[in-house]
């Protein structure tokens, strides 16, 4: 079993997100400590990316402030090191395509692996695409964390059978972003998920209040929160760590009961 | 020239959400339906003919033969089709499959604001709603063609992220789509961005290779000895190409912009400059850092200002069946002047830079050898700012 299922062990997981560098690394050392105190049960780290199309202005605006910062991938990963000395539940990169690619997928799957990274999200990445990266993801055992979306349909099959870590749920159209209402029918599209695989659903995309958590943990495993995560680092900056903290746990809270 | 999967060579692909999936596979049905559909086709025709003003002409320029003292040089004049550039040809073809597809509204991104322009004049055409994303600070360099897209019915985002330029409004445009599918389509203004895009946009705009071609035989009863075009993402370059990417002896030369020079961070030149990378949908050569950021590139073209290529010339460039050169800021401007004094006929700055390349290639070439170059557009557009350059101050 994946390292990446522990998170979902005992009861419903919480997921923040959170853009390295943003503002500086100290920081982010910081929040991710406090969010893992709090209740954090996996941590979904952000690889800053010039041109992030997935996401919406509050997450645009973190991969901005990190990389005017002038963070690199190495800088990341000698910070995942540092934090894997204290820090023990699962962490996952988000970032895109290009930074993988251009770093060499194998050398950086294998740094991934070797820093104690459990799993990879990449938004531009769809099944189709996937052999880029793959083999190297089963070669240094990290998960290559599979999308589904509200438009997915007739795909849900096909991608959840090669599904590995958790299923990432994107509970709307669009990008990244916090938002009041959520539309979809998730429970229906959970169910589906359901007929072909046990892996982990966790959803994301749009998740800010307590409320929405709670009722998305009715029907899946776990619930991933970034733009309202990213909009209190936006406000306090480098003392962001203990509202983060607050916000998580308001969250896992909410996602237990 | 492309494989199932969309690529060409290694280049090409669908490097999109998943949310986006669905959407272009079922444009990839959809074309493949109307491709070869009679009725389609002759639409198509019929809009190009009259409504666009195909086929457009193919004029000997004798003046600039003369002066430059080398080969013939023929001007494949795109920029007397309506709207004033190539672009019109690839919009009317995706809007007329959009309008079969049931949808009813067209968004794009645009540099320059031509293609925005001839997306917004499809619309209006075609009784559909339009959106165009364009970079705030392009919504400045082209005042005007901003202007006519609203003029046209067409609602204009300014785009701020980013260096506000083409890259960010294609960003912003493929956000859009992602947030509102069913009914939209995105009208790609290039031959870019995740399959089948950068396939749709060639056949529509393989038009112009199509008519130089058949030109060409009228005119001098033989091939061109050199076929060249200006390259931001390639939409015209790759119509100006295609039919003759089987003909060996014809050399196909594409112009990209070097801004500022290849030298220096202040450039747009991303088959000389840039390096392998997975952006915008695709994978293909982009303008970057060494940790993949995509570098925020500069041209005095804002139709050429942007960090990446299309899949079809990196191949073609890695096979060596098409050259690249890079051509600077003042090179085109250069040409932009001196077409206008010797033939009349104002280029836009970016196919300025496929006449600055002839005008260096034409001396070096024996007098009974023929170059075409296409003017993708009318230079109208680019007279304030080039004179601005000049030192003159002059606003729209």
């Amino acid at each position: 079993m994946s390292n990446i299922q522990k998170a979902f062990r005992s009861g419903k997981a919480f997921i923040p997100f959170i853009t390295c560098g943003d503002p500086d690394l100290a920081t982010t050392e910081a929040v991710v400590k406090e969010a893992v105190k709090n209740g954090a049960d996996l941590i979904e780290l952000g690889i800053p990316f010039s041109d992030p199309t997935a996401e919406g202005p509050v997450i645009q605006g973190a991969n901005i402030r990190a990389l005017s910062g002038g963070i690199t991938t190495n800088q990341i990963f000698d910070f995942v090191r540092k934090l894997r000395q204290e820090v023990t539940i699962p962490l996952v990169f988000m970032t895109y395509a290009n930074v993988v690619f251009s770093y060499g997928a194998e050398k950086f799957i294998s740094t991934c692996a070797e820093v104690g990274i459990d799993g990879l999200i990449l938004p531009d990445i769809p099944f189709e695409e996937k052999e880029e990266f793959l083999p190297f993801c089963h070669q240094y055992g990290v998960d290559l964390i599979s999308l589904i979306a509200p438009t997915s349909s007739n795909r849900i099959g096909m991608i959840t059978k090669e599904a590995e870590g958790f299923i990432y749920l994107v509970s709307s159209l669009g990008v990244t972003g916090v938002r009041n209402e959520i539309n979809t029918d998730l429970q229906s599209i959970v169910s589906i998920i359901r007929e072909h695989t046990d892996i982990p659903v966790a959803i994301g995309f749009g998740i800010s209040k307590p409320e929405q958590a709670k009722a998305m943990s009715a029907f899946a495993d776990g619930v991933i929160v970034g733009s309202a995560i990213i909009r209190l680092l936006e406000q306090h900056g480098t003392s962001a760590a203990k509202p983060v903290g607050e916000y998580v746990k308001s969250m896992k809270d909410a996602v237990s009961n | 020239m492309t494989n199932p999967k969309g690529r060409f060579g290694i280049h090409g692909g669908q490097y999109i959400p998943e949310t986006l999936m669905n959407a272009v596979i079922e444009l990839e049905q959809a074309y493949d339906r109307y491709k070869a559909d009679p009725d389609f086709n002759r639409e198509l025709t019929a809009l190009f003919n009259n409504y666009a003003g195909r086929p457009s002409r193919l004029y000997f320029a004798e003046k600039l033969t003369r002066e430059l003292g080398g080969a013939k040089i023929y001007l494949k004049r795109e920029d007397l089709n309506h709207t004033g550039a190539h672009k019109i040809n690839n919009v009317l073809g995706q809007a007329l499959l959009a309008k079969k597809m049931g949808k009813t509204r067209l968004i794009a991104e645009t540099g320059a604001g031509q293609h925005g322009v001839a997306t917004a004049t499809a619309a209006a055409l075609m009784d559909m709603e339009c959106v165009v994303f364009m970079g705030e600070e392009d919504t400045r360099r082209q005042a005007l063609n901003v202007y006519k897209m609203k003029l046209l019915g067409a609602d204009v985002v300014p785009v701020r992220t980013g260096t506000a330029t083409l890259k960010d409004a294609v960003s912003e445009a493929m956000r859009e789509w992602t947030t509102r599918i069913a009914d939209t389509h995105y009208c790609l203004g290039s031959v870019m961005g995740p399959h089948p895009f950068p396939t749709i946009v060639r056949d529509f705009q393989a038009v112009i290779s199509k008519e130089i071609k058949e030109q060409m035989l009228e005119a001098e009863g033989r091939l061109p000895d050199v076929v060249m075009a200006c390259v931001g993402g390639g939409s015209n370059a790759i119509g100006s190409f295609y039919h003759f990417i089987e003909d060996s002896s014809v050399r196909l030369i594409g112009c990209e912009a070097a801004g500022r020079g290849i030298d220096t961070f202040e450039t747009a030149a991303t088959i000389s400059t840039g390096r392998l990378g997975i952006f915008h949908g695709m994978k293909s050569y982009f303008c970057q850092d060494e940790n993949g950021q995509i570098a925020p590139v500069y041209s005095i073209s804002a139709g050429l200002d942007y960090p990446g290529v299309g899949p079809e010339h990196a191949h073609l460039y890695d096979i060596g069946r098409a050259e690249y050169v890079a051509i600077t800021d003042e090179q085109a401007v250069n040409a932009f002047e001196y077409l206008s004094r010797t033939e009349g006929i104002i280029p836009a700055i970016e196919s300025s830079h496929a006449i600055a390349y002839a005008m260096e290639l034409a001396p070096t070439m024996d007098k009974d050898k023929t170059i075409v170059v296409t003017v993708s557009g009318r230079g109208d557009k680019d007279c304030a700012a080039i004179a601005r350059y000049r030192g003159e101050d002059i606003y729209e």
